[in-house]
């Protein structure tokens, strides 16, 4: 009974709520009643409403709507696995619309493929073997706006990153069925996302990853996320994986692969794109496009994802902390916390990953030596001895891989 | 006392019969108003009681519609509004020179992509450099020194050093309740 009241009250303010959006928008917003709470504020107190986030969080930050870029502040990813809709976007283009999942299909062809094959969603469920790995994937410019002097683009926080538990097939056994030259050096995506511009010649993004890594078991072909499927931003209904190279490398609304003879050169694979000085540059320093290297992986980093910045607690309490650590390499092998400012350094419990290319938890409890303001860092180092910065790590033109040590601050009472 | 509490009987009878009167009338009409009422209010009442259930999908969809017609509405009204200096649809600082940077570079994308960036005026200039060569972007003739000279202006770098301070005064502090939320 309480909660039927309870119920009853919720729904009492929302239509409420709704009846004053309604007055707003001069008309009564339909089934306002019925309205999932998750989607009534979107953009609707910042003035700037994205009306295609949808199955996103209203909690995002959005940092661009055309295309749509959003990420999650830090404390939002505290899940073991990043949920749906709390999952970054970064967009290049504007996604599929009307996607038919009995006619969606997958081509794989190019100079260093034995025939041009394609399959249908059905057949690729059907004809392979499937997975559920958890990969993380992360933009490869997070971290971007901390970058001086600052590097054009999205200004990503900390958000551009998570893992889920991807179910689909290994790339490399599709490949393989199709059948793979030996010269063959590189794979390369399309996807059905059309240019911004609206030219449909034009490509958005067509990126991809050399032959030894689509090879790789964690690669896969994925059609769905956390037991769902992948919700329309984040690709739907297929999508590339690569756990550990920027997640652009990642196709999403995949419709062809092109296995190349040589590294591909598809839209935002030349120029600066994804690209870092091949030899460490100062700040603010002017690079030749020959100069740059495509980025093939991305850096150890952690987050804490627990307590959420601006904690208070009394000078009698151990503060938990808890959030997770990811590299390109094998695994995570230690995380570390500092309450001084990196003066001394303590070790975090750290848990086993699932499969490589997943995050890891870490946790600690702290204790604090007496009042005052506290900031909590953390860094961890991976299984190739890498390890994390305390400032940002070599400035490059784009502001690409930034994985200095998260901070959070704490005031002890 | 008795005498008259003995004389007044018989007035407390007819009282208590007049009173049970005036109750079985009122009573009489409640009813009636509230049977009136509730043949009136009874379609809305179960309309709101037997809402049609959606699913998921259809919800998201009428959310949708209904938020675009809401950005729709809004922008309408704000089209052009300006308040402490932010022109409040694109987020860009109010400026003589601010149509000429709307037309020219919310066309393609959103302005969001401008104002969450900073260069210097050289630096601006190569991002149009860049869009020209890649992305399609006409020559902007006249306008282009005009948009330099407005973005050098509104959105240069700051110096902010190798890495900024947390910044402290955007914290919202709260209370942490350790003994409920600790796992």
């Amino acid at each position: 009974m309480k909660s039927e009241k309870a119920k009853g009250r919720r729904k009492f303010m929302k239509n409420t709520i709704m009846a004053s959006f309604s007055s707003i928008v001069g008309m009564p917003i339909v089934f306002g009643s019925n309205m999932p709470k998750e989607l009534l504020p979107i953009g609707f107190f910042d003035g700037s409403l994205p009306p295609d986030l949808i199955g996103k969080s209203n909690l995002l930050t959005v940092l661009n709507d055309r295309p749509v870029n959003a990420e999650a502040a830090a404390h939002l990813l505290d899940d073991d696995l990043t949920p749906n809709d709390m999952f970054f976007v970064r967009n290049n283009g504007i996604p599929p619309v009307n996607v038919d999942v009995n006619k969606w299909s997958l081509t794989i062809e190019g100079e260093s493929a034995k025939q041009s094959k394609t399959y249908t969603l059905q057949e690729l469920k059907t004809k392979f073997k499937q997975y559920t790995l958890n990969l993380t994937l992360e933009c490869g410019g997070n971290g971007r706006s901390e970058f001086n002097p600052p590097a054009k683009g999205n200004q990503w926080s900390t958000g551009a990153v998570g893992c889920a538990a991807w179910t689909g097939v290994r790339l490399a056994d599709v490949l393989r069925d199709v059948g793979i030259k030996s010269n063959a050096v590189y794979i390369g995506y399309y996807g059905e996302d059309t240019h911004l511009s609206g030219d449909a010649k034009k490509n958005t993004i067509s990126r991809g990853v050399p032959i030894n890594k689509a090879m790789e078991e964690e690669s896969m072909i994925a059609w769905s996320m956390n037991g769902k499927d992948i919700p329309l931003l984040n690709g739907y209904p297929l999508r590339l994986v690569f756990g550990g190279y920027p997640a652009s490398c990642s196709g999403k609304w995949l419709s062809k692969i092109v296995i190349r003879d040589r590294v591909h050169d598809g839209q935002k694979m030349k120029g600066k794109s994804y690209r870092v000085p091949c030899k460490p540059v100062a700040p603010g320093a002017k690079v030749k496009d020959e100069d740059m290297c495509i980025i093939e992986k991305m850096p150890v980093k952690s987050l804490i994802t627990y307590p959420k910045t601006g904690a208070t607690i009394k000078s009698t309490e151990k503060l938990p902390i808890r959030g997770h650590a990811w590299t390109s390499a094998d695994s995570i092998s230690k995380v570390e916390y500092s309450i001084d400012f990196g003066g001394s350094w303590h070790p975090c419990e750290l848990k086993n990953a699932k499969n490589r290319y997943a995050w890891q938890r870490f946790s600690a409890k702290i204790p604090f030596p007496e009042e005052g303001y506290y900031e909590v860092w953390a860094r961890a180092t991976d299984s190739n001895g890498d390890r994390q910065p305390i400032i940002l790590p070599g400035w490059n033109p784009k502001g690409y891989l930034n994985n200095a040590s998260h901070r959070i601050a704490i005031k002890v009472i | 006392m008795r005498a008259r509490n003995k004389n007044e009987k018989p007035n407390g009878a007819r009282a208590s019969l007049w009173s049970l009167l005036l109750n079985t009338i009122y009573f009489t009409l409640f009813c009636i108003v509230g049977c009136i009422g509730y043949f009136l209010l009874e379609g809305p009442i179960n309309d709101i009681i037997n809402q049609k259930k959606y699913s998921d999908e259809e919800l998201e969809l009428l959310s949708k519609k209904a938020m675009m017609s809401l950005s729709l509405e809004k922008e309408k009204a704000n089209w052009d509004k300006v308040v402490d200096g932010i022109h409040i649809r694109t987020g860009f600082y109010d400026d003589p020179n601010l149509k000429t940077v709307i037309a020219s570079c919310t066309s393609c994308h959103s302005a969001k992509l401008v104002t969450q960036n900073r260069a210097t005026r050289a630096g601006w200039k190569s991002m149009i450099v860049w869009m020209q060569e890649t992305q399609g972007l006409p020559d902007l003739g006249k306008s282009e020194p005009i948009i330099l000279d407005y973005l050098a202006k509104y959105y240069a770098p700051k110096a902010t050093g190798r890495r900024k301070n947390i910044d402290v005064d955007a914290i919202d502090w709260y209370v942490l309740n350790i003994d409920d939320t600790s796992q």
